[in-house]
């Protein structure tokens, strides 16, 4: 059995858990210090295919400002990170753009498309 | 001009209290701006974990800022941009002025202070060194960052573990600047423990605790930034100095409620948060004048200014509808033991219907503690926090059941650490 102490991000509470590695034929995890269920699925994941949001900004032509806000539908794997803003690089969108809108669809083949936080 | 209520600051604090306001039945609201759009700095954080406590759901800042101004649009609340409040007195005058109308004094029934804060700049902790440009606070940096276009740096160091600080942190590293590390002077960082995770630890940026920044060298632009290690009376030990060679210093090292207006009108302030003092109303020491937000205490979370700001807005409309009760003798918070300040400061316990929320600040990093709240010697509720820091305000909730009860004319908190 392995142990490890890890911090849920899951929200801004920042609870403090530990992890248990058990190797009983197939590896199989414990976790504790969790306020929520939302913890231990963090910590799960975290151990096996840790993934982020991404958020940054887009080039934009005609709007009051000179970037819109965008964030990733749903969080892409962690490795995948810089190769996402290289692909943001590229981007130019015009406004008007409304919130929710997609800027690109299936980022890198994934299922995820980059969306618009706000009006513009 | 004649408002029966008029918001000063449409951020989250000003869209929120407005809101509240008109869903309590005032019509007669104007919400004034000095920035170009609605939204507040909430435009310019367009990272996520915003909104999980009001929305249950995660937003980043420009979506949870859009659903607030399109509620006040729905609800059809007036508001003025690109005006600046230059004064309000005692008889709730507010002066303001504009380039469409010019100067305006508006007569309000009642005020709702929702200016936020601002940042701590260098001069207010003289760092020393030449005043090479590249030195920016963390907020102005993700101004032109997020929102501008422009890159402030390629190399940098950032003086301050605040959120602002390991949010840049992760932000100008995306972007593709080399990060070298996150000075803290204090031994413990001053940010959510989530932004140290995902933001530092994700990036292998150090965070360099008990550390601050001791020269920083450079002619037009910053060339070098020089750091030590800090004894327990926060002074640098010499001989521990290290040097980063990079064009950018940026610094996250606090931020300060913005109460000009309210020093001006004579609001009675609180010397440790530095926001006027407050009742269970969020009205200040002048009768009809209401706050909320950073501009009362600096709030970690958008999601307590919300709910901050919703109960200024609640009372503000039962003060203007008559409906708020003034107690000749109301109760007062006090903190013990390490809670540093507690919000609000005084109570009237007439005034409240369900519960009455206690918001406060510990002044270091305790584990294992209870947050006692007292009568007196008598114990009235005991909350247990496995970890208590000063960067996470805590909140406490007492219903007014409890709070009928109480013999003594104040609301005692204290912090009590548990044997092992």
């Amino acid at each position: 059995m392995m142990k490890q102490d890890m911090v849920c991000i899951a929200c801004p509470m920042g609870c403090k858990m530990e992890v248990s590695t058990i190797e009983n034929g197939k590896t199989s995890y414990n976790v504790s210090g969790n306020k929520c269920p939302r913890g231990e699925q963090y910590a799960v994941k975290e151990m096996t295919n840790p993934t982020r949001m991404i958020t940054s900004t887009v080039r934009l032509k005609n709007g009051h400002l000179a970037r819109l806000p965008v964030r990733t539908s749903d969080a892409i794997p962690k490795d995948k990170i810089f190769d996402c803003m290289k692909t943001l690089d590229e981007v130019q969108v015009s406004s008007p753009v409304k919130a929710g809108e997609v800027i690109i669809e299936k980022l890198m083949g994934l299922d995820i498309n980059i969306i618009a936080t706000r009006s513009m | 001009m004649n408002y029966d209520i008029v918001v000063i600051g449409g951020g989250p604090a000003g869209l929120a209290a407005a809101i509240e306001a008109k869903e309590n039945g005032v019509d007669n609201i104007l919400v004034i701006e000095r920035d170009r759009e609605l939204g507040g700095i909430l435009q310019q954080c367009i990272h996520n974990g915003f909104g999980l406590h009001v929305f249950k759901e995660e937003l980043t800042g420009p979506e949870y800022a859009e659903r607030f101004i399109e509620k006040l649009k729905e609800q059809g609340i007036e508001f003025k941009l690109d005006t600046m409040v230059l004064d309000i007195n005692q008889e709730k005058v507010v002066t303001a002025v504009n380039t469409v109308d010019g100067l305006l004094h508006i007569n309000a029934g009642a005020v709702v202070l929702a200016m936020g804060c601002r940042e701590r700049t260098r001069g207010a902790i003289n760092i020393p060194g030449t005043r090479a440009s590249g030195v920016f606070s963390a907020g102005t940096a993700q101004r032109f960052v997020n929102m501008e276009g422009y890159m402030v740096g390629k190399e940098v160091v950032i003086l301050g573990s605040g959120d602002i600080g390991l949010i840049m942190a992760r932000r100008m590293t995306l972007e593709g600047a080399k990060v070298h590390a996150v000075v803290e002077l204090m031994p413990f960082s001053g940010g959510l423990t989530r932004n140290i995770v995902q933001c530092l630890d994700d990036y292998n940026i150090p965070l360099l605790l008990s550390h601050t920044v001791v020269d920083v060298k450079g002619k037009d632009r910053v060339e070098e930034v020089v750091i030590a290690k800090v004894d327990d009376r926060r002074r640098p030990i010499p001989g521990t100095e290290q040097t980063f060679s990079c064009d950018t210093l940026l610094l996250s090292v606090g931020l300060i409620p913005e109460n000009e207006l309210s020093k001006s009108a004579g609001i009675k302030l609180d010397p440790i948060t530095g926001g006027p003092v407050v009742n269970e109303s969020m009205e200040t020491s002048i009768e009809g004048v209401f706050a909320c937000g950073n501009v009362v205490h600096v709030h970690d979370l958008v999601d307590w200014v919300t709910e901050e700001s919703r109960r200024a807005g609640k009372y503000a409309a039962r003060f203007v509808q008559k409906q708020l009760v003034v107690s000749k003798k109301p109760m007062e918070t006090k903190g013990e033991n390490g809670v540093r300040y507690i919000v609000p400061h005084k109570v009237q316990i007439e005034n409240i219907t369900d519960k009455l929320t206690l918001m406060l600040r510990v002044d270091n990093v305790y584990h294992n503690a209870k947050l006692v709240i007292k009568d007196g010697d008598k114990v009235i509720k005991s909350v247990k926090k496995r970890h208590l820091a000063p960067g996470e305000m805590e909140t406490i909730n007492l219903p007014a059941k409890d709070l009928a009860n109480f013999e003594g004319n104040d609301i005692i908190v204290s912090l009590q650490l548990e044997e092992e």
